[in-house]
Parts: structure tokens; C-alpha cells; sequence
């Protein structure tokens, strides 16, 4: 199964291709939009700020191309990090207005500041932190029990409009979407690629039941 | 919950990795790669691979080595050891680590742990301290792997270093380092008040009580440790179990169902 992991300039993508390769995927990097064009899966990492994700997104004229892949030719897309906050309408983080930028608008809602939630623990929010199911049983988290522990790195939490597009919540003070899903877009605000077996177990759940529905 | 971390640190010069005392007095232990397979088998929480040899000599980084240690991670990674600019930082993300920690660079141009910030996220960020006690509640940092005296306070230091954008703390005392003798306790608990930013306590671990201290005690949102994991039989899969019975929430090795 040929996987694009969407290359826009940012951090390190060689875990994600080494996790999906030993699951038997054949992973490539897509560095240009064209790319994308017959991936049978898509994940859309990220690090650093919304705002600047967006921007290279923009730039490198992505924003389009990936409409079209995940909605005409129905590729199941997983935004990991801050890749999964892009998912949503709005974000604030390096945002120029109060308002927010722009994103990806595949699934309805907003990503702020956990303190703007009243967060008061220590942040980034930083480590190993269980997850929580929500709502239906979802085929990303098959095999996957309440209160499994994944690996976070992150300031920002993204709340979506819908709660059912919540499917698993962590607490770091307060409760967070640390999993959300709107048909076949997913994202997990952990790393699977870093979350060692059990992250291994998420992303072969993506290759094999992340079907269109 | 958030779990508490417990980082195995690796040391690494020119072909192995080593560990000393009091950054000092080096012993081998043995060769990097079979290290990081057998701690990420074990799914430790994190590994920090410190490279000695680019910070003395002021060398690049070896992004070759670098890429091949992280081939087999599928914990994070975070890489320290001359690490001078922000082009060397991307270098280092494409190479597999997933954070960089910054320390002598930060006193030269304390501008590029902001810089990385903006450009790759505080997350990627780890400040780390080293230190030396000069007075009773009293800290003064050191560069170049503890050889040199910056005349900073070390408290100061982090809320300069959280200011700017640091993602975290690695604070290590260099007179507790290889001890055996216990993390310094008041040092981790005065950086852990004057920041907010999680902080990872290094240097002096002995024994799966001393972890238990410096997270209860001081505050610690991790600990770091090198010889007790190189050196004894201590395991990080033990310093879980003895943290866990302390009441500190730990993670959990994750058991895989079969496929259905």
C-alpha cells in the first residue's frame, strides 16, 4: 500500500516512514503536490506553529491538491500533531489576528492555547499520558484499551465544533481531544510514530481499516 | 494522567558510549547502536544521546550516525552536542532526533533558542543547565561540557531560558554527576518553582529512591540517569515499578491483541 507522508518542510519524518515500512507499507515522502495522486493513505505530520504550517502548506500549494485527494478520490488522510490541529477551521497559535488562521477546514473547529482552557499544569505538555475512547468504537483505536499510554509534545489543543468528532480525550488539567475523526480524516494529537508498540498498533489500525465510509 | 518520564541518558564520544563522574574521570561502556535497540525493545519512555566529541571539538554534529541511531527509535529522541545554529537543527530533525538540546550556543547567542522555537516549535527545544553549587541556594552555570565558568546564576538562567522559548529543562549538577549520591534536591526544586515549563532532573542518581525524591520532593516532571542504568543492575523497567509503588503514575508497556 503506497502511503504519502506529506513533506512541507518540517521535522523529523524518518520515524513515521520507518514505522509504516515495518508494517509492510510502502512509504514515500511526497515533496511535491502532484504526488499525492494515487496514494492509497495520506498523513499530514507537523511541528512548530499553525500559523507557520499553514504558511508552507500555502506556499508549496498544497492546500487544493490535498482537498482533492481526501475528498474526490477518497484517500484516508491522518494529520498527526500539529498536523491533526491543520485539520481544523482556525487556529491562533502565531496567528497575526485574534481571530486566528486559517486551516485545512476538514473537520469544524478551533485550536487554542490549553491555558485559554485553564490548563494550569506545567506546558508543553510533555510525555507519556493515557487516552480515553469517546463516543463509538472507532477502527483507529481497534485493539487499542482505555487508558493506553501515548507520547504528547504539544501547547495547543484543537476543539472541535462537533463532540461526536472526539474520538478519544486525555487530561492534562483538563480535558483535551486527543484523538478526533470526521469520516475518513483522522487525527491523533500524540506521536504514533513515537509511541513505541502502541503507536505501532494505531498506525496498522490506519492502513487496514482506515477505509473510506 | 500525565506519566513521569524516566530518560536513560547516552553519552557518546568519537566510537562509543562512555560515562564519567563529575564530567570527568571517562569510562567506556560500549557501542551506541545495540544500546538504543535494546532500550527502545524495552520501550523506555525517551532516550537523550549527548555527543562529547562535537562539543569539544566545535565539529558538526555526525548526521550520519545520528540518522542510523534513529532508524531504530520509535521512542523520542533528543540530541545534544554542538549543536550551534538553526541549520544544523533542521539537519538534525531530518536525521531522526526529534529535540535538540541546546547548552554552551545558548550563552554565546541566547537568541537561537528562540530562534528554534519560532522556526521548529518549543517542543523541540531542551534547554539544558549545567551546574556547579557556589553558595548555600546558590547555582552557577558552566559551558563547554562543564570546563567553563559562565558567572550565571542558574535559577536566572532558566527563567531566561523559559522566556525565550525553551520547550524544557535539562538541569544537571556537575558534583552530583556519577556520584550515586541522590539528585540535588534543593537545585531541582528552586528550577521547578521558577519555571513553568517541565523540568528533567540529571545527575547523582543512585538508587530507585533517589528518583522517587526528586519527583515527590522537588518536582521533577522527569528524570534523567546514566550509570545506574550502565553501571548496576538497576533498569529503568525497575525505576518504573519503584516510582509506581510511590504512587507516581508511570506508562504502562502496551501489549498488542492479535489481528483480527
Amino acid at each position: 500500500m503506497r502511503v504519502a507522508v506529506i513533506d512541507y518542510g518540517t521535522g523529523n519524518l524518518g520515524s513515521m516512514l520507518r514505522a509504516l515500512e515495518e508494517l509492510g507499507a510502502q512509504p514515500f515522502l511526497a515533496t511535491t503536490p502532484a504526488q499525492l495522486a494515487g496514494a492509497a493513505r495520506l498523513i499530514l505530520p507537523g511541528v512548530g506553529s499553525f500559523s507557520d504550517c499553514m504558511a508552507a502548506l500555502t506556499e508549496g500549494g498544497w492546500i487544493a491538491p490535498l482537498h482533492r485527494s481526501v475528498e474526490e478520490d477518497r484517500a484516508p488522510l491522518l494529520g498527526v500533531c500539529v498536523g491533526m490541529q491543520l485539520l481544523a477551521d482556525r487556529g491562533t497559535e502565531g496567528a497575526n489576528t485574534a481571530d486566528g488562521t486559517e486551516g485545512l477546514g476538514f473537520i469544524p473547529g478551533r485550536v487554542e492555547h490549553l491555558r485559554q482552557h485553564g490548563c494550569s499544569a506545567r506546558l508543553p505538555h510533555v510525555g507519556w499520558n493515557a487516552i480515553h475512547p469517546a463516543g463509538a468504537a472507532d477502527p483507529l483505536l481497534a485493539g487499542i484499551p482505555e487508558g493506553t499510554n501515548f507520547y504528547f509534545v504539544h501547547s495547543y489543543a484543537m476543539h472541535p465544533d462537533h463532540p461526536e468528532d472526539v474520538i478519544a480525550t486525555a487530561m492534562h488539567d483538563v480535558p483535551f481531544a486527543a484523538a478526533v475523526r470526521r469520516g475518513h480524516v483522522w487525527g491523533t494529537q500524540f506521536h504514533p510514530e513515537k509511541s513505541s508498540r502502541a503507536g505501532f498498533r494505531l498506525l496498522r489500525n490506519f492502513l487496514e481499516r482506515g477505509a473510506p465510509c | 494522567m500525565l506519566t513521569t518520564r524516566i530518560i536513560p541518558t547516552l553519552l557518546w564520544k568519537e566510537f562509543g558510549l562512555i560515562k564519567g563522574a563529575g564530567f570527568d574521570s571517562w569510562r567506556r561502556v560500549g557501542p551506541v547502536l545495540p544500546a538504543i535497540r535494546v532500550y527502545n525493545q524495552r520501550e523506555v519512555d525517551e532516550l537523550i544521546l549527548l555527543d562529547i566529541t562535537a562539543q569539544e571539538t566545535g565539529d558538526d554534529p555526525d548526521y550520519e550516525s545520528i540518522a542510523e541511531y534513529g532508524q531504530d527509535c520509535f521512542v523520542p529522541l533528543t540530541y545534544g552536542g554542538g549543536v550551534r545554529n538553526i541549520e544544523q537543527v533542521k539537519r538534525l530533525l531530518r536525521a531522526g532526533a526529534d529535540k535538540v538540546s541546546v547548552n554552551t550556543a545558548a550563552y554565546e547567542s541566547p537568541s537561537l533558542v528562540t530562534r528554534i522555537a519560532q522556526r521548529h516549535g518549543s517542543q523541540c527545544v531542551v534547554a539544558s543547565i549545567d551546574v556547579r553549587q557556589t553558595a548555600p541556594a546558590q547555582w552557577t552555570c558552566f559551558s563547554h561540557a562543564g570546563s567553563r565558568d559562565t558567572g550565571r546564576d542558574a535559577i536566572a538562567w532558566a527563567r531566561e531560558l523559559e522566556d525565550r522559548g525553551a520547550g524544557e529543562i535539562l538541569i544537571t549538577s556537575i558534583e552530583r554527576d556519577g556520584t550515586f549520591e541522590g539528585y540535588d534536591l534543593p537545585l531541582v526544586s528552586a528550577v521547578a518553582d521558577a519555571v513553568t515549563i517541565p523540568v528533567i532532573a540529571s545527575g547523582g542518581a543512585g538508587n530507585y529512591q533517589h528518583m522517587v525524591d526528586v519527583i515527590m520532593q522537588a518536582g521533577a516532571s522527569a528524570v534523567a540517569a546514566a550509570s545506574i542504568f550502565h553501571f548496576t543492575e538497576l533498569t529503568p523497567a525497575g525505576a518504573k515499578q519503584a516510582l509506581e509503588a510511590a504512587g507516581i503514575p508511570v506508562r504502562k508497556p502496551f501489549v498488542d491483541a492479535p489481528a483480527t
